[in-house]
């Protein structure tokens, strides 16, 4: 049976959940509001007149080839750093479980990445991969491998997912790690005892248990994949070659802030907004039923 | 008691005059994208000025990269924070422009008095009104030219003093360098501004239509015609065969340029500075080739760098102030001083003659190509600029088909067709903005 507390009247209630309603409403629901208002016009950039242009700005982006290829270069982007990032952490994060000796020390150096701000991140990657004075581009180049991210697509994307997951397996790791260490030690015992392998252990026991920090990992990755990386993908590639690395919140970013389109970069916040509810609702309504809690 | 505490305020008000006489200068923010160097230099003029008298304070701030000023003095006029005096970028011109109760045109801040024909045509040209008034003033203005690496010409057995005034001639030049095994032949920077905007101004082709956008907002694209597309066709065969190493949008080729590893390089003048400080090879500034089956000698180069816009919504003083600033920026020690240091063009003429008096150029060969590359000719339509909106935009578009290009993915021809397609879309939206 359900446990319920009830309140006498409307107002108690009301008066408990008004901050966040507040909080919500300021920095929510009024931005959005704005972005939805904004994408039916063409504003000039000092703001000093607006033209309405109803869904013109929707029709502009939904002609070019350009976005509806971002579409999907979003979409392999975001799999790729959720994916990488994930696995990485959930591997380091099963090794650091089962040290012994020294783990503190393991575990800081290994937290450590996610100090750095993505766009430094980002300037660090190119660095090392910078096609003329990179220190890895000259030893693939020792291995007779000629790496290029400026002209090669495929290159361009591996650098951005790379330099956009390494911060975040840090994050990933931390969350796993806890994970690993709520999950009873008794319960992996008696597996053990009854004669069950590492691997068998992990994928009946330990991988299932794991599953709601998998699952709060997972949305905070994709939202983190789709909205954070922008520092990212600015510093190395700037979305090129040819909007290979162009993903949608790059675009928002450059065409409002670099192109000065306020109306166009409106409307991509607002196809943003969509996509990002569709794909939470999507996540907590079927993959939120294979969660164990 | 009540004594002392006369005292006390009488102190403290004796206090309060003496910090509002000490603040009694106006203060003139200018904003601007400068670092290294050229931040000191900057910090340099604006410490003369303000020592030089006691009316006025100019308070520089750096904001950034060019995209990065334009934008906060964007962001901060919306929020009715705005400097008086903004740097924008050349591609910025057409947003200031139309940027109309945002802008106050530099020749009405600077009054009757202010002689207009002492600066050099083809530098303001970039930034004046149909009618010849100069809307902003050009601070940092620089034209592309051809470095050359004569110990890697030399190394490679080719005389240092070989003619490169053609394209065709530097092809030669590139096969010679190829054969004997030289890994980086030729690279650039800035490839949209160098091998279209400046190609087809040195060549009297349009650019866009409308002249190139000084006409009119309706403007169009037109850079895929005959003589763009021979041009780019011939960097691509280059590019596949390894004469010519693409290193970046930006100018990420001059690190490579500096230490020694290319030959030749396309980069803008203003490149002087660095290339002087690093580069431990004997060097040479040499004229912008052209294609000799496109002219039979070529027209002017246009500038690119940025200029100085004067903001609304300032007091009367104030605007005086900016005047005086400004009155000192074009003055001809200043000047002269700054073309020397940066290897940025003189603004007027007077300072690149007394540059030339001071016995720079002999000391420095070469420093008055780009000063003569922009002037001998009389800019034509074609060769006066660029006022095309969102060139930003537009300028990201032609560096992701010339990428294109460079990767053998694209011939010249379909790449710059795509790309006057996609920016003309950008222009029409930027003409329903300006409306």
């Amino acid at each position: 049976m359900e446990k319920r507390v009830t309140f006498k009247g409307m107002w108690l209630p009301l008066l408990l959940i008004a901050p966040q309603i507040v909080i919500t409403a300021v920095f929510f629901f009024y931005p959005a509001g704005q972005a939805i208002w904004q994408s039916l016009f063409i504003p000039d950039p000092f703001g000093l007149s607006m033209k309405w242009v109803g869904l013109g700005n929707f029709e502009f982006l939904l002609k070019d080839s350009f976005y509806r290829a971002s579409f999907v270069t979003t979409a392999i982007f975001s799999t790729l750093v959720t994916v990488v990032s994930m696995g990485v952490a959930l591997y380091l994060a099963v090794l650091a479980d089962r040290l012994i000796k020294g783990s503190g020390t393991y575990r800081t150096l290994l937290i450590w990445p996610y100090a750095v701000a993505p766009a430094v991140a980002g300037v660090l990657w190119l660095f090392m991969f910078n096609t003329r004075v990179g220190v890895v581009t000259w030893y693939l180049g020792l291995l007779g491998y000629d790496w290029n991210h400026v002209l090669n697509d495929s290159e361009a994307m591996g650098l951005v997912v790379v330099a956009s997951a390494w911060g975040r397996i840090s994050y990933n790791f931390l969350f796993f790690l806890a994970g690993l260490q709520a999950i009873p030690k008794s319960v992996i015992e008696a597996a053990a005892i009854d004669g069950a392998r590492f691997w068998t252990r992990f994928r009946t026991i330990v991988f299932p248990l794991l599953s709601p920090t998998t699952f709060f990992l997972l949305v905070v990755n994709i939202i983190y994949a789709f909205f954070e990386t922008f520092g990212v993908i600015h510093t190395i590639t700037s979305g090129g070659p040819q909007q290979a690395t162009t993903i949608l919140v790059y675009k928002v970013y450059s065409d409002g802030f670099v192109g000065q389109d306020l109306g166009s970069s409106a409307a991509q916040s607002v196809i943003l907004l969509l996509i990002v509810s569709i794909l939470t609702v999507v996540q907590f309504k079927y993959i939120e039923r294979r969660v164990h809690y | 008691m009540a004594y002392r505490k006369t005292v006390a305020s009488l102190v403290a008000a004796a206090a309060l005059l003496g910090t509002s006489t000490a603040f009694a200068q106006t203060e003139i923010d200018f904003w601007h994208a400068f670092t290294g160097r050229l931040g000191e230099l900057v910090a340099e003029q604006v410490d003369t000025f303000n020592g030089s008298q006691s009316d006025y304070k100019i308070v520089a701030s750096h904001k950034g990269n060019y995209s990065e000023t334009l934008n906060a003095g964007i962001a901060a006029f919306r929020a009715g924070e705005q400097p008086h005096i903004l740097m924008v970028f050349e591609v910025g011109t057409a947003t200031m422009m139309g940027a109309k109760g945002a802008i106050k045109p530099v020749y009405e801040v600077m009054g009757d008095g202010f002689d207009q024909s002492k600066y050099i045509g083809s530098v303001k040209g970039y930034y004046t009104s149909p009618d010849g008034n100069m809307l902003s003033l050009p601070f940092n203005s620089s034209t592309p030219v051809l470095w050359v690496n004569r110990d890697k010409l030399s190394e490679a057995g080719i005389d240092p003093d070989t003619d490169m005034s053609t394209w065709e001639q530097v092809s030669e030049v590139l096969d010679q360098l190829k054969a004997a095994g030289v890994e980086c032949p030729m690279t650039t920077a800035w490839q949209s501004w160098i091998h279209l905007e400046n190609l087809s101004a040195y060549h009297d082709t349009p650019f866009a239509t409308k002249d190139n956008g000084f006409a009119g907002t309706d403007t169009e694209l037109a850079f895929n015609s005959p003589a763009q597309v021979a041009h780019i066709s011939a960097m691509g065969d280059w590019a596949k065969d390894g004469k010519f190493i693409y290193a970046g949008r930006r100018n990420e080729g001059g690190a490579n340029f500096r230490a020694g590893e290319c030959a030749l390089f396309t980069e803008s003048s203003a490149g002087y500075a660095g290339i002087k400080s690093e580069a431990e090879f004997d060097f040479e500034v040499r004229p912008l080739p052209y294609w000799s089956a496109v002219a039979s000698e070529p027209q002017n180069t246009i500038i690119g760098g940025a200029s100085l816009w004067v903001l609304e919504g300032h007091e009367a003083d104030e605007y005086e102030g900016v005047a005086a600033f400004m009155d000192f920026l074009s003055s001809s020690e200043i000047q002269a001083k700054w073309h020397q240091d940066t290897g940025y063009l003189p603004i007027t003429a007077e300072a690149g003659d007394l540059t030339r008096s001071q016995g720079f150029y002999e000391q420095n060969p070469g420093t008055d190509i780009a000063v003569i590359q922009m002037t001998a000719k009389e800019p034509t339509a074609n060769s006066k600029g660029l006022r095309l909106g969102s060139f930003d935009q537009i300028r990201g578009i032609i560096d992701e088909e010339l990428e294109g290009v460079w990767s053998g993915d694209k011939s010249a021809q379909e790449a710059l067709d795509s790309a006057v397609e996609r920016g003309n879309a950008l222009l029409r939206r930027f003409e329903q903005s300006a409306q």
